[in-house]
């Protein structure tokens, strides 16, 4: 669906992007994650032909972009940052230009007021009257934004932030929509750096970095078991010392052991007469998975020291310090 | 496309009532004439707006050159200077560059808008202000310039001692003057244009074109520059005063044309050339 390789993009002095390859396959529901300012909207910008890459190639649906844009955007729906309308002009008039704009549709001109018509419905704009977008809120706004994405009946749909400004309501109302739509064939891109949005509705991960890929995987296998074992007991001093050098990481009454096998490590400590409050295996929620690859965002600036005090991510480690030895092995399983 | 573009301009409250502030202006100065009877002095003040006592029927060409100097120019480059950059500030370029419209189409429509409403608005003036010269000045048959009196300004010196001009001849004379305005505001149009595709403020570039014209009247004005006046956009500005003229003078309005189409090719090509390379961040 979309493959881009080396992909590239220098905006005069800032590397905005460098050297992505993406991989985003038919019917996946692709989360396009990364910090303010790493350049999701840039890529995003350049997989619908806004923006020339500097380097490396594109191709969306088969097609060769920029060169052949024009061939595959008829079957892309689009939406890119804010949603924009004709503030003085209604909802469904809005509609009604955008449809009329561009190459002629499948329905012709007669279908225009059935689709426009569909697309508000989809969206739960159905019932919208005839006041100017200007009079929108701002969910009603993201929802005609993507009712024009979904106009056409895309086969793909490019969607950068698309529930900003939403509800909590809207927000799992547009979830089930796209549940919807990816189940009946449509393959979803969307960026974002809501991390629990994407965990809920991505089958798969792409997490850029100040312009670099860092990871790039099924969600499913990112969050399996780290082959660590997390284990809270009161007498986790004494555990500590049972356990030796397998304790890779305690603080108060927690310990995460480097062994796979969690009934062995249970049955060692109970054995020895400790006692336990919880034990299991550990998994990585998509929060720390994101925050151990990623630096502080790139549109941080004023605090020099903060980057040049390690590797990336060094913030993120100070907040919660038992990410330190996962970092190597989360960058390694990027390709 | 063409069609969604002159919708669009048709739909904005704006674009009317500029035309009607256009088509008001030269009204109100008819109302100050007839009730007064007192034009300018031959050679001052609007060209021709002296020989409109004697007919009604020239007022449009006294319209014409009441709105040519400031108001048309405005509403001209506000119009052009929206194409794009209105676009991108409001946000609607990226989606209307998605779905496809192709750029060297969107520009295309946008200039085909653009040209709509030059014609309409200068039409308008002249209808709106024919009526007028007729209700207020009377239908006599007008006599032409002579054509001994110029000065290269484009200020005239009339005389009433030419020949007498049939109604068909004042029609299409004026339909001269007002093909010769309309290709002039295109020009102006142009460099709209252009800098409309460089900036993302719609301002920005319906201001900088007016200053260009400002620079270039600036510099038509000055005997120093006669050298380069030839080339200036401004320069044949008001050559189509020679359409009434007998016999009419066709040398200033040939350069005009050919002027003016030299810049709206040039700026055009330059807009195109511009929009179609370049990122669209907005
Ligand atoms: N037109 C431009 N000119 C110069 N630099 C730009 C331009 N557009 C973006 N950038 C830079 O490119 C980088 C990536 O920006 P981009 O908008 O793609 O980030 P983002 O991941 O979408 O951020 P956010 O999550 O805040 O939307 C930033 O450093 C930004 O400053
Ligand atoms: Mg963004």
């Amino acid at each position: 669906m979309i493959v881009t390789t080396g992909l590239t993009k220098r905006f005069g002095q800032v590397l905005a992007v460098d050297q992505v390859d993406l991989q985003v396959s038919e019917g996946d529901r692709y989360g396009f994650l990364g910090p303010n300012g790493s350049g999701k909207t840039t890529v995003v910008r350049m997989l619908l032909g806004l923006v020339y890459p500097t380097g490396g190639a594109i191709e969306v649906l088969g097609v060769p972009v920029p060169r052949q844009v024009s061939a595959v955007l008829p079957r892309i729906g689009a939406l890119i940052e804010a949603p924009s309308a004709y503030g003085h002009l209604s909802g469904r008039a809005n509609l009604m230009l955008i449809d009329a704009a561009g190459p002629r549709p499948r329905g012709g001109r007669s279908g225009r007021r059935r689709r426009v018509a569909e697309a508000l419905e989809r969206v739960g704009l159905g019932g919208v009257d005839d006041r100017a977008v200007r009079k929108y809120s701002l969910g009603m706004r993201q929802r005609l934004g993507l009712a024009a994405a979904l106009l056409r009946s895309p086969r793909l749909l490019v969607l950068d932030e698309p529930t900003n400004g939403l509800d909590p309501q809207g927000i799992r109302e547009i979830r089930s929509l796209l549940v919807e739509l990816n189940a009946a064939g449509t393959t979803i891109f969307l960026s974002s750096h809501q991390l629990s949005e994407v965990e809920q509705l991505c089958t798969r991960i792409g997490v850029v970095d100040r312009g670099r890929l860092v990871l790039q995987d099924d969600l499913a296998a990112l969050r399996g078991p780290t082959g660590r074992v997390l284990v809270r007991s009161p007498d986790a001093g004494q555990a500590a010392a049972l356990l030796g050098g397998r304790v890779v990481y305690r603080d108060d009454d927690r310990l995460i052991v480097a062994d796979a096998d969690v009934a062995q490590v249970n049955a060692q400590l109970v054995d020895a007469g400790m006692r336990v409050t919880e034990i299991g295996p550990e998994r990585r929620s998509l929060e720390d998975l994101v925050l151990s690859v990623t630096g502080s965002g790139s549109d941080r600036f004023g605090r020099p020291a903060a980057r040049s005090a390690g590797a990336p991510g060094s913030q993120a480690l100070v907040a919660d310090g038992h990410r330190a030895a996962s970092d190597a092995d989360a960058g390694g399983s990027s390709q | 496309m063409i069609r969604v573009e002159l919708l669009k301009l048709a739909r904005r409250p704006r674009s009317w009532v500029a035309i009607a502030l256009l088509c008001l202006l030269p009204i109100v100065v008819a109302i100050f004439v007839a009730v007064t009877h007192v034009a300018p002095p031959p050679g001052q003040g609007p060209a021709l707006l002296s020989a409109v006592l004697s007919s009604g029927s020239l007022f449009p060409a006294a319209a014409l050159a009441i709105v040519l100097p400031v108001f048309l120019p405005i509403s001209v480059a506000v119009v052009a200077g929206d194409a794009i950059a209105g676009e991108a500030s409001s946000g609607m370029l990226r989606y209307l560059l998605a779905r496809p419209v192709g750029r060297t189409r969107l520009l295309v429509a946008k200039l085909v808008a653009l040209i709509a409403y030059v014609l309409v608005a200068v039409v308008a003036v002249a209808v709106t202000s024919y009526v007028t010269g007729i209700l207020l000045f009377g239908d006599k048959p007008p006599a032409a310039l002579s054509s001994g009196s110029l000065s290269t300004s484009g200020v005239i010196a009339n005389s009433l001692s030419g020949t007498g001009m049939t109604p068909a001849d004042v029609l299409l004379r004026t339909a001269g003057a007002v093909a010769f305005i309309a290709v002039s505001m295109l020009g102006v149009g142009a460099i709209a244009l252009f800098l409309s595709t460089l900036t993302d403020s719609a301002l920005g570039a319906a201001l900088g074109a007016l200053a260009a014209l400002i620079a270039s009247g600036v510099l038509v004005a000055l005997n120093s520059a006669a050298s380069i006046s030839p080339y200036l956009p401004t320069r044949y500005w008001l050559s189509w005063i020679d359409f009434f003229r007998q016999p009419i003078l066709w040398r200033d309005i040939d350069r005009g044309f050919a002027i003016q189409a030299v810049y709206v090719v040039v700026f055009l090509g330059a807009a195109w050339a511009n929009f179609a390379s370049k990122d669209v961040t907005s």
